[in-house]
């Protein structure tokens, strides 16, 4: 049995504004084929103010799929239509209090759903790029689809490099096989195998650039790391040790540990603590590594 | 009032007089089968003891080629790990597209290793064709591993005709029968069937514990190779306490044979005659024909699984669902596509799996909570409209899939 906040069943039990808005002025039609779902959702938006007076959804799908559509509706009504596009997948997911992973692309579905109707009362034709596969990593919620299209368009080629792009594989590893099959088959496709790094978890990290992230922010991101090391530095000199900044290159954090620490056999563990600090503080996937590791190329320039 | 159990194709109740059974070889008689002392000289005459009983349920003629395991997926990957790897130069294993994950998950793995797998098609009464079957017989197949009975929809094969099939060709037969154990009766001395696998909990035994029959002489090698375990054929010490309680399960499953096949099969029947009759749009999937007793896998048309269960639930009726959303996969089950139903129905089917512990109230009472569930669910699908479906329903709502 999924494990369903009380507001998913509320919202599933007793859902609210369901069937369709008699005198309804747009009308979203969309469907998920990851799992067969579908939801029509009929909006009454009043053309002088553009609020959205009624809204009432149908849906053919599980206990999640209706509530998400119940939620869209109570989050959207009396909203204008502008600030309803506003209203994200993750807002829907919020306001039942969290969805299981498996089930987010319910709340994606909803938000779909009102993109399509608002086109459709705005006369415009609305189609989606967004495409989803099999969900690979539970703990981050990353589908196939998206792994894949990583893969490819960076060229990627360990199991490590895809953690660092999109997060996959960064908690439990128990999808690392699936990641691996993924890899093995688009590196197939160009004529490439993918050669496996060592046992896995031991291998130090290669460094890897997303472009995006560093384009913009980078110093305020830099700032958030130097401010997350402060805090634990604390600590760190109450046993007689210290962390400094070396590098940072796209996901890749370098620390000197010294005094104390340097050398000290809990310093895996320290490092490990501080990288969950920093991917809390920084809200992306990041990896803290000793200056030791950094590759020499980065060391050299 | 108290809640109703019909998800026994999941897992049954433990039967009391199997724990009874049980519980001296906990705590007063938990010596080491192996071991010379007192605390265990009960446990080797008690394993004894049980292995005779699983031999009697399925007609095996000797108690030697009963060899326990953990589980009928351990059965399943020995059986057939087992058979590609005492015969290296045969590359070709045949099953069908209607098998449990614990075969067709290994046996897409093989895929990968370079076994060339050939899956018989079903059609849509989830029947096979021997013809198709028979052609891909040949010498270079390792194994055949065809289900006993289906778990989603009870569908029976005919395994033993086709172990007769494949003998003749000189070619290995395993059979997954979990679902038909201690509810069809089984005479494995008489057919060529070479392995069967068999699973605990799915007969009112406890979960963990497994059974693969080995015919003699059968070529074998092991999974877990250490100790001298089960004739060294399944190493690691023995799960005492579950087997003698499987032991005690497979000689209730033997008294309550007729039972499971008259009074059982008419709670089955009364259900699904009952529900089809209140319910429009719905109907039975796999061979109502050929089925097991206990089982009914009745798909509502125009709604989702996982929604009706969620509605059971409340009111206390536990079944299961061939829904994608149940399992949190991308395909509803791999079982009702291959029988050709509709997105729509294959997305709303329910499994109702009975056992002896079921009464024909409880039966009464699921026959009057569907319908109005039903109905709640229809009024919020889009296929829809006031009593019946949307004309056209796959046109007048065609939704954008992303």
């Amino acid at each position: 049995m999924w494990n369903y906040s009380e507001k998913v069943q509320e919202h599933f039990f007793d859902p609210k504004n369901a069937g369709a808005v008699d005198d309804a002025n747009a009308t979203g039609d969309v469907g998920s084929l990851s799992c067969g779902d579908a939801l029509r959702l009929t909006l009454k938006v009043n053309p002088e103010s553009e609020i959205i007076e009624d809204a009432g959804f149908q849906t053919f799908g599980c206990g999640s799929a209706i509530a998400s559509s119940s939620a869209l509706t109570e989050i959207i009504k009396g909203k204008t239509i502008d600030e309803a596009l506003e209203v994200s997948n993750q807002d829907i997911a919020d306001y039942l209090d969290g969805l299981p992973p498996e089930k987010m692309h319910c709340s994606v579905m909803g938000r779909e759903a009102l993109q399509a109707a608002v086109a459709d009362y705005r006369g415009e034709e609305w189609s989606d790029d967004h495409e989803e596969g099999a969900l690979i990593c539970k703990c981050f919620a990353i589908d196939e689809v998206m792994v894949e299209e990583t893969v490819r368009s960076n060229n990627l080629h360990t199991v490590e490099e895809v953690t660092n792009f999109t997060k996959a594989g960064g908690g439990c590893s128990s999808c690392h096989e699936a990641i691996e099959g993924v890899l093995t088959r688009v590196l197939a496709e160009k004529g490439e195998s993918f050669v496996a790094a060592g046992i896995g978890g031991a291998v130090p990290a290669v460094a890897a650039t997303p472009k995006e992230s560093m384009a913009t922010g980078a110093l305020k991101r830099i700032r958030l790391i130097e401010k997350v090391l402060d805090e634990v530095r604390p600590a760190l000199q109450a046993d007689n040790g210290d962390v400094e900044l070396v590098e940072v290159t796209g996901k890749a954090i370098y620390v000197h540990l010294t005094g104390a620490c340097s050398g000290c056999q809990m310093a895996a563990m320290t490092l490990g603590g501080i990288q969950q600090r920093l991917i809390e503080e920084l809200g992306e996937f990041v990896k803290v590594l000793p200056d030791t590791e950094m590759p020499v190329e980065i060391a050299g320039a | 009032m108290k809640d109703i159990y019909m998800d026994n194709n999941a897992t049954t109740m433990v039967d009391s007089v199997v724990v009874e059974e049980m519980l001296p070889y906990f705590s007063e008689q938990f010596g080491n089968p192996s071991s010379m002392h007192s605390f265990g000289n009960k446990v080797g005459f008690a394993l004894k003891a049980a292995r005779k009983q699983v031999q009697r349920l399925i007609g095996a003629e000797f108690e030697s080629e009963i060899v326990f395991t953990s589980c009928g997926s351990e059965s399943d990957s020995t059986a057939i790990l087992s058979a590609i790897k005492a015969q290296p130069d045969r590359k070709e294993i045949i099953t069908t597209v209607v098998e449990h994950p614990a075969v067709l998950t290994l046996c897409e793995f093989l895929e990968t290793e370079g076994y060339t797998v050939h899956k018989l098609k079903v059609d849509t009464k989830g029947r096979l064709d021997l013809d198709e079957y028979r052609s891909l017989l040949s010498d270079k197949v390792a194994v055949v591993s065809v289900m006993w009975a289906n778990n989603e929809s009870g569908t029976i094969f005919p395994v033993e005709k086709m172990a007769d099939m494949a003998n003749e060709h000189g070619v290995m037969f395993h059979t997954d029968a979990v679902q038909a154990v201690g509810k069809l009766p089984i005479d494995l001395e008489n057919s060529n069937i070479h392995m069967l696998s068999l699973s605990g909990h799915k007969l009112h035994a406890p979960k963990g514990v497994g059974v693969l029959y080995l015919k003699r002489g059968t070529r074998f090698r092991p999974l877990l190779r250490g100790g001298h375990q089960e004739r060294g054929r399944r190493a690691g010490t023995e799960n005492v306490t579950s087997i003698i309680g499987l032991g005690k399960a497979c000689e209730l499953a033997m008294t309550h044979m007729e039972f499971e096949n008259v009074q059982v099969k008419a709670m089955r029947d009364r259900l699904q005659e009952g529900i089809l009759s209140a319910v429009p749009y719905s109907f039975v999937t796999g061979d109502p024909e050929n089925r097991l007793p206990n089982t009914a896998s009745i798909a509502f048309e125009y709604i989702e699984g996982e929604a009706i269960l969620l509605l059971m639930n409340k009111v206390g009726i536990a079944a299961s669902s061939g829904s994608a959303c149940t399992s949190g996969s991308l395909e509803p089950s791999h079982v009702m596509m291959a029988m050709s139903i509709p997105y729509t129905a294959a997305h709303g089917t329910v499994r109702f799996s009975l056992s002896r512990y079921n009464t024909m109230e409880e039966v009464e009472r699921v026959v009057a909570e569907i319908p109005p569930i039903v109905a709640k669910l229809r009024k919020l699908s889009p296929y829809w409209k006031e009593d019946g479906p949307a004309e056209n329903p796959e046109q007048s709502f065609a939704p954008v899939y992303t």
